[in-house]
C-alpha cells in the first residue's frame, strides 16, 4: 500500500489540498454574495412581494378541437363560459363574503362552501371553482358587486358546444370531469384536475388530438388579487379539429325518421368504409353533460328502459332475421350445395325430423330459385340450403362476411355479435348440436347476433363487389391552421368469400326485394333510383313450433324488430344503409322507409313512391 | 481487535460538528412541515426524520469499528453489489414520480444509486492510490476509471435520475483532478468537449431535446413549472432580510408556494425565517465542514485514506453547492438534496456513511500498517 511518509509526498498532497480549500472558500463567498444580493439588495422588494404573496399563476385553458361533418359544416363548437371562483386567501372574512354571494345569485350558502370544503387543503392563493357556467344574470350582479366581494374572480373558459343537441350524440359523444385515479395513471400528463376528457364517442377515442394544451400566466397581484401586471405568458395550444365521414343533412334525416322509436341506423359509402349516418335512438343531449350532469337528468336517463346511453348501432346485438339469407344464399352457392337453378317446392312449411318447420307465408311460395327465394324470403328454401351445408360451413362464411367480429371502428365497446358453431355451442351449454338448429340459424334466427354497424359494412360489401372495409368515422385530423396532422385512408379488412357470379345472383335477388313482382320490399321503391335491399324480422322471444300469435295485438316489448338493409343505385352503389327498428314488427313498414327517405335524401332525389305501397303481408 | 487507543483519537470536533448541523436541519424542518399540518403531536415525516438520524448516528458507529483499510481490499466487491443493486431496480423497482429509483427491502425502500456514490469513491481512492504519480495520470491511467464510472452513471442516468448521475460524475471528475492529470491530457479531453457539444448540438438532438436542455440550464424557459418554483423560492429568501420573519412565521412557507419545501427547497424556509443571519451560521457550519474534511485527508498517512477522505468531502461539497445555487436561482433545478437538513431516508444514510468514514480515518490517521 502506498504510504505517505516521505517529505515530498507530504509536499505534494499539502499544495492539492490547499488548491482543494480555495475553490470552497471561492464558492461559499460566491453563494454568501448571492445570499447578500436576495436578501440585502433585492429584500425590501422581495418582502413587499411576499407580504401580498403576489406572484401567482393564472392558468389559461385551450380550446378544444373542433368536430366538423363531410362537408365542412361545424357540428362541435366552444362557448365561452364564465366560472365563478374564489382565492381564499384574498376572501376574507370569508363566510361573509360567501353568504353575502350566495344571496346576491340565489345558489345555496351550503352548496357554495361544499366545493371550497372540496378542495380540500389545497393552498390558499389558488382559485376554487364554485360555480361553473354562471347565467348572465349571475355574471351581471357578480360584476357589479365586485368590490364588495374580495377574492371572487369570473374565470372566462371555452366550454365544449354541441350545436345540434341530441344529434350524432353516440358517435361523437361526450366530455366528462377527469378523476383522481385517471390523473394518477400519467396517461394525462397535460390534464389538470378539474379538467374534461372524452368520455364516448369520437371524444374519448380522438382524445389526444382534440385535447391542446393548457397556457399559463405569471402574474403579479395587488391585496384584492387583482391582476397589476402580467410577467410571463405561455400562450395555450388548441386542439386539432376533426373531419368527420358524417352527413349532417343524411344524419338529421335518419334521425327525424327514427324520433319516438327505438331502434338504429347506418349508412356507409361502399366505396371506401366512410360512415355516412349513424344514429342511435333514443339519444342524449350531449350539452347535459357539461359541467357535470345533474344526478336527476342522469337517474332519468339510466331508466329509461330504451337505453339512451348505449350506441344501438355498436353495442346492440340483434339476430339477423332474414337479412342473414344473404349468408346462408352464398355459404351455399359457393360449397355447390346449390346452384343458381336449383328449385326447392315451398308448402309453407318444412318437415324436418318430427318437426314442422314454418315458412313464414303459410300458404307457401310454391317452387322457386335462390333469386327468388331471396326476394320473397322464403324460409323454406333456407331450412334447406342451409341443411345441406350445415352449422359450421355456415359460421365460417358468416367469419367471411365480417360477423361474429369487431369491424375495427375507432368507437369504444363495439361488440362482437355472435356466430355460433358446434363447438361453440358445446363450450357454453355442455350440449350437441342438434340438426334443427342449423335451420333456425339458416333463417337468422336461433343463436346468431350481429350489430347494425356489421349488416351495414356487410351490405356495403355485397354492393361494391366484396370488399369489406373498416368503417371509417374521421376522414382527417387538422390544426388550427388549418394543416392536415393526420390523414386517416381507407382501410380494407376482408372480402366476402364468394365468386362474382354468385355475388351477382345474390344481388339479382336484393334488387327483386324492392323492384320484383313479388318482392318483400315493394313499398320503397322511389323514382329514379334502383334500391336494392332485404327485409328481416327478428323474433324477440321463441314461440312453440305452430303456435300463433297475434302480433298486432302483444304488448309492445314482446313484438319483433324490423330489419332493413340496402345500398343504392343497385348498379353502382353509393350508399349502403342498415336501419334496425326495435319492436318495429315488419322490415317492410317499420325500417324499409326510413331507408328510403335517406336514400332521397343523400341522391337529392325529390320524387315520391313510384306505385302507391301495396299492403305486405306476413314476413318483411 | 478494536484497539481501546482508538477511542483517545476519536475526532469530537468533527463529531459536533455533524450533530450541531443535524439539530439545526431538524429545526428547520420542524417548520417546514408545520405548513398546514393539522395533526396532533410532531409531523410523521419529522418522526420519520429523527428515526433516519438516529439511525445513521448507529451507523457511523458500525463503520467505526471496522478499520477504512478494508474497504480497500473489499472495493470490487462493494462496487460490483451496487451495480447488481442498480441493476436490480430494472427488475424489481419501484416507480415514483416518473422513475424507478427505488428496491423495496420490505420495512423500507432504498435507493442503491446513493449507496453508488460512496462505493464509487471508495473504487476510484483504491485505484488511484496505486496509480497516483508526481507528474499526473495519462491517458492509459484513466481508461479505468472511466469505464467504473459510466456503468453506474448510465444506469442511473437511464432511470431516469439525471441529478444523481451528474453528481457521481462531479464527484469523480473532481477527485481524479485532485490526484492530478497530465496537463496535455486535460487540455486535449477539454478541447474534444469544446468541439463535441456543438456538433451534438447542431446535428444530433431533436428540437424538443433542445428544448428541454434549454428549460434545464434556464428555469425562466418554463415560467409555469420550475420557473415558477425559482421565483418563489427567491421571494422566500429575499424576504427574510437581515433577520428573518421569525421561526414559524414565513409566510411564503406557511401557504405551501413551493412543492418540494421540505426536501430539495428546504434552504428557502431557513432563509426566510432566520434570514441571512441564520443563512451565514449555516453556511459557515458547512465551511468548516467541509475544511475539517480536507485536514482530515491531509493528515491521513495512507494515499487510499487520503483520496478516501478528500472523495467524501467532495460528494458532500457539491450537494452543498448544487442545492443552494439551485435554491437561489443559480443553478439548474435538480433533485438534489441538503445534506443533513433535507427530508429523506436514503439522504441521511448515504451522508452518515460518508461521516463515518471521515471519523473513521481521522481515528486511525497515525496508525500505519
Amino acid at each position: 500500500m502506498h504510504e505517505l511518509n516521505k517529505n515530498a509526498d507530504r509536499d505534494w498532497l499539502k499544495q492539492r489540498i490547499m488548491t482543494a480549500s480555495l475553490c470552497i472558500l471561492i464558492i461559499f463567498v460566491l453563494l454568501f454574495l448571492r445570499l447578500v444580493y436576495l436578501q440585502l439588495i433585492k429584500g425590501e422588494e422581495f418582502r413587499r412581494l411576499s407580504e401580498t404573496n403576489s406572484v401567482r399563476l393564472k392558468s389559461i385553458k385551450q380550446s378544444r378541437g373542433l368536430i366538423y361533418d363531410r362537408n365542412n359544416h361545424l357540428l362541435v363548437d366552444n362557448r365561452p363560459a364564465f366560472d365563478l371562483v374564489v382565492v381564499l386567501e384574498d376572501a376574507e372574512p370569508l363566510a361573509d363574503t360567501i353568504s353575502l354571494l350566495s344571496s346576491l345569485i340565489h345558489e345555496p350558502y351550503a352548496d357554495l362552501m361544499d366545493n371550497i370544503r372540496k378542495a380540500g387543503n389545497a393552498a390558499f392563493y389558488k382559485p376554487i371553482t364554485l360555480k361553473k357556467d354562471i347565467s348572465r344574470d349571475q355574471l351581471a350582479i357578480v360584476e357589479s358587486h365586485k368590490f364588495d366581494l374580495p377574492g371572487i374572480h369570473i374565470e372566462i373558459e371555452p366550454t365544449r358546444y354541441y350545436i345540434y343537441p341530441k344529434m350524432a350524440s353516440h358517435l361523437l359523444g361526450y366530455l366528462g370531469e377527469i378523476n383522481k385515479r385517471e390523473l394518477e395513471t400519467g396517461t394525462f400528463p397535460h390534464v389538470k384536475s378539474g379538467d374534461s376528457i372524452g368520455r364516448y364517442g369520437v371524444e374519448k377515442s380522438f382524445e389526444s388530438f382534440l385535447q391542446g394544451r393548457r397556457g399559463g400566466r405569471q402574474v403579479e397581484v395587488d391585496v384584492n388579487g387583482r391582476v397589476m401586471k402580467v410577467l410571463k405568458t405561455v400562450e395555450p395550444v388548441s386542439g386539432n379539429d376533426l373531419h368527420l365521414t358524417l352527413d349532417l343533412s343524411l344524419q338529421q334525416v335518419a334521425e327525424d325518421l327514427l324520433k319516438d322509436q327505438d331502434g338504429a341506423v347506418v349508412a356507409i359509402d361502399p366505396s371506401n368504409g366512410d360512415v355516412l349516418a349513424m344514429a342511435s335512438s333514443p339519444s342524449f343531449d350531449q350539452n347535459d353533460f357539461i359541467g357535470g350532469i345533474s344526478s336527476k337528468k342522469w337517474r332519468l336517463l339510466m331508466d329509461n328502459p330504451g337505453k339512451p346511453m348505449t350506441n344501438k348501432a355498436i353495442q346492440a346485438e340483434y339476430p339477423p332475421a332474414s337479412t342473414y339469407k344473404i349468408v346462408t344464399a352464398i355459404a351455399a352457392m359457393e360449397e355447390k350445395a346449390i346452384d343458381a337453378h336449383t328449385t326447392f317446392f315451398c308448402p309453407g312449411y318444412y318437415v324436418f325430423g318430427s318437426r314442422r318447420y314454418h315458412c313464414w307465408s303459410k300458404y307457401g311460395h310454391g317452387k322457386l330459385s335462390v333469386e327468388a327465394a331471396l326476394a320473397q324470403s322464403c324460409d323454406v328454401f333456407f331450412y334447406q340450403a342451409g341443411e345441406k351445408i350445415g352449422v359450421d360451413a355456415l359460421a365460417q362464411y358468416a367469419g367471411g362476411c365480417g360477423l361474429g367480429r369487431s369491424t375495427g371502428i375507432a368507437l369504444d365497446h363495439e361488440r362482437n355479435g355472435l356466430i355460433p358453431t358446434a363447438a361453440w355451442k358445446r363450450k357454453r351449454f355442455q350440449e350437441s348440436w342438434q340438426a334443427g338448429e342449423t335451420l333456425s340459424i339458416s333463417i337468422g334466427q336461433g343463436f346468431n347476433l350481429v350489430t347494425p354497424l356489421q349488416m351495414a359494412v356487410l351490405t356495403a360489401a355485397i354492393g361494391n363487389g366484396g370488399t369489406l372495409y373498416r368503417p371509417r368515422i374521421v376522414k382527417h385530423i387538422t390544426d388550427s391552421k388549418g394543416d392536415v396532422v393526420k390523414q386517416i385512408d381507407p382501410d380494407i379488412t376482408g372480402g366476402i368469400p364468394a365468386g362474382q357470379e354468385t355475388l351477382a345472383h345474390v344481388r339479382k335477388g336484393l334488387l327483386d326485394v324492392v323492384h320484383g313482382d313479388r318482392g318483400t320490399a315493394r313499398s320503397v321503391r322511389i323514382k329514379g333510383v334502383e334500391i336494392a335491399g332485404k327485409t328481416g324480422t327478428a323474433q324477440v322471444f321463441s314461440r312453440k313450433t305452430g303456435e300463433k300469435f297475434d302480433n298486432e295485438n302483444l304488448i309492445r316489448t314482446l313484438q319483433d324488430h324490423a330489419w332493413f338493409i340496402c345500398y343504392a343505385p343497385a348498379d353502382n352503389p353509393v350508399i349502403a344503409i342498415s336501419v334496425i327498428i326495435e319492436h318495429g314488427e315488419h322490415g317492410s313498414t317499420a325500417a324499409a322507409p326510413v331507408a328510403a327517405a335517406m336514400v332521397k335524401n343523400y341522391l337529392n332525389l325529390s320524387g315520391s313512391h313510384t306505385t302507391p305501397p301495396p299492403k305486405t303481408a306476413g314476413e318483411g | 481487535m478494536f484497539d481501546r487507543r482508538l477511542i483517545e483519537h476519536f475526532d469530537w470536533g468533527f463529531f459536533v460538528l455533524i450533530l450541531a448541523i443535524g439539530s439545526c436541519g431538524l429545526v428547520i424542518l420542524y417548520s417546514a412541515l408545520s405548513a398546514g399540518w393539522q395533526g396532533t403531536g410532531l409531523h410523521y415525516l419529522f418522526q420519520k426524520q429523527m428515526f433516519w438520524m438516529g439511525a445513521g448516528l448507529v451507523v457511523i458507529i458500525g463503520i467505526l469499528v471496522i478499520d477504512f483499510r478494508n474497504l480497500d481490499k473489499l472495493n470490487l466487491f462493494i462496487y460490483v453489489t451496487c451495480v447488481g443493486l442498480l441493476v436490480s431496480i430494472y427488475f424489481f423497482g419501484q416507480s415514483g414520480g416518473g422513475s424507478r429509483r427505488w428496491l423495496s427491502l420490505g420495512f423500507a425502500s432504498i435507493q442503491p444509486s446513493e449507496l453508488m456514490k460512496i462505493s464509487l469513491i471508495i473504487s476510484l481512492a483504491s485505484l488511484y492510490a496505486d496509480t497516483v504519480s508526481p507528474e499526473g495520470l495519462n491517458f492509459r491511467n484513466l481508461l479505468k476509471p472511466a469505464v467504473l464510472c459510466m456503468i453506474p452513471v448510465a444506469l442511473i442516468v437511464n432511470q431516469p435520475d439525471l441529478g444523481t448521475g451528474l453528481l457521481l460524475l462531479l464527484i469523480a471528475g473532481s477527485i481524479t483532478l485532485f490526484v492530478k492529470v497530465e496537463k496535455k491530457v486535460v487540455l486535449t479531453l477539454g478541447g474534444l468537449l469544446v468541439l463535441i457539444v456543438p456538433v451534438v448540438w447542431l446535428t444530433g438532438l431533436k428540437e424538443y431535446q433542445k428544448e428541454r436542455i434549454l428549460t434545464f440550464l434556464d428555469p425562466d424557459r418554463d415560467p409555469l413549472g420550475t420557473g415558477y418554483h425559482i421565483i418563489q423560492s427567491k421571494i422566500a429568501i429575499g424576504s427574510g432580510m437581515i433577520t428573518g420573519k421569525g421561526f414559524l412565521e414565513g409566510t411564503q412557507n406557511a401557504l405551501s408556494f413551493l412543492p418540494e419545501q421540505h426536501t430539495d427547497f428546504i434552504l428557502s424556509v431557513l432563509a426566510e425565517e432566520w434570514g441571512l443571519a441564520g443563512c451565514t451560521v449555516l453556511l459557515v457550519l458547512y465551511f468548516v465542514l467541509l475544511l475539517w474534511g480536507l485536514n482530515i485527508a491531509y493528515n491521513c498517512r495512507n494515499m487510499f485514506g487520503s483520496i478516501l477522505a478528500f472523495g467524501i468531502t467532495s460528494m458532500i461539497f457539491w450537494q452543498i453547492f448544487i442545492n443552494i445555487g439551485m435554491v437561489m436561482g443559480l443553478m439548474p433545478v435538480v433533485g438534489v438534496p441538503l445534506p443533513l437538513v433535507s427530508y429523506g431516508g436514503s439522504s441521511v444514510i448515504t451522508n452518515m456513511v460518508g461521516f463515518g468514514i471521515l471519523l473513521n480515518i481521522s481515528m486511525r490517521k497515525f496508525s500505519s500498517t
